[in-house]
């Protein structure tokens, strides 16, 4: 199992998925940005950080690299791709995922823990229990996400919202419990296949236990596992 | 080469939270006739391209057709 973690001129969290990810015992290597060969990998992330400077919108220049082409190929025929933080906001731009991202409600930039409810969806990168809350920090300036009505009813008839934002108790508050005012509370979505996935929480922050948790660990585990199922 | 001005603001209905933001700071100010500020951005280009590639440009990066209207301005020869 071989994670490629993509390095665009500006992603500052590379490291930490290579580390995450190494940690839990799989290989991971990254990728060039302007690299157009991404054969080898088994499934690809694109990690979080401030792509271009964040120049036009996030993740609005990214979306052309080089290697994004091949991330598009290797995502439409089924490949695993996730998008964290930056990388969800790539995801959007490059038509990936639907939906884009505000900047947050409150114009202030978010560096917290957060409680987040799994949610019952066809995501292909996690098989946490659906109702499970999971606590994984977030650390943004646009995570606020939107989509106009019509695309909100297809991704909840879908099952493509695979978290969303809750109190530390599980429930909602009244108003909403997003701290960045994203529509929904949603937190993270996939596409129709499940096979792309994008959210602003960083997982990678929270699989060794030295730095404050596991709950992001199904996030890397979920894949190898369903794609040792499938090669079986 | 031509001189274009381009508008690119959030579409209706959205929330723009700067524009939020602004309005009422102006209120707070005093200005009690504000009743709606939205902020969106100027780009102005100077381009060997016609109006159909400029809105190819728009369309492509300069905006996102998700959130985003734009409008673009002949504004003259560079």
């Amino acid at each position: 199992m071989r994670f490629g973690v993509v390095i665009f001129p500006g992603s500052n969290c590379e490291q930490d998925v290579i580390r995450a990810t190494r940690f839990l015992g799989f290989e991971s290597e990254y990728i060039w940005h302007g690299d157009t060969d991404i054969s080898g990998f088994d499934a690809i992330v694109l990690p979080g950080g401030f792509s271009y400077g964040d120049y036009i919108r996030t993740g609005a220049v990214a979306r052309f690299s080089p290697v994004m082409a091949e991330v598009v190929r290797f995502a439409e025929a089924g490949g695993p791709v996730l998008g964290i933080c930056n990388g969800f906001q790539i995801l959007t731009e490059a038509h990936l995922l639907p939906g884009a991202m505000l900047r947050n409600r409150g114009l202030k930039f978010i560096c917290k823990s957060v409680a987040l409810r799994v949610e019952d969806s066809v995501c292909q990168w996690l098989d946490t229990a659906p109702g499970s809350v999971v606590r994984i920090p977030i650390n943004h300036n646009e995570g606020n996400f939107y989509c106009d009505d019509e695309t909100l009813a297809r991704l909840d008839a879908n099952r493509q919202v695979v978290l969303r934002y809750v109190e530390a108790d599980g429930s909602t508050a009244p108003g909403g419990s997003a701290p960045n005012g994203a529509l929904d509370d949603i937190a993270g979505v996939c596409n129709e296949r499940g096979n792309v996935f994008g959210l602003m929480p960083h997982p990678e922050r929270v699989v060794d236990p030295l730095t404050g948790g596991t709950d992001g660990q199904p996030f890397f585990t979920s894949i190898v596992r369903r794609l040792a199922e499938v090669a079986r | 080469m031509a001189r274009y001005e381009i508008y690119v603001t959030y579409k209706q209905g959205i929330f723009d939270p700067p524009g939020a933001t602004a309005e009422r700071a102006l209120v707070n100010l005093g200005y009690s006739g504000v009743e709606s500020v939205k902020i969106g951005k100027f780009i102005r280009l100077e381009a060997d391209a016609d109006l159909a590639t400029v809105a190819e440009m728009c369309q492509k990066l300069l905006a996102n057709p998700v959130i985003e209207d734009y409008r673009i301005e002949i504004v003259g020869e560079a």
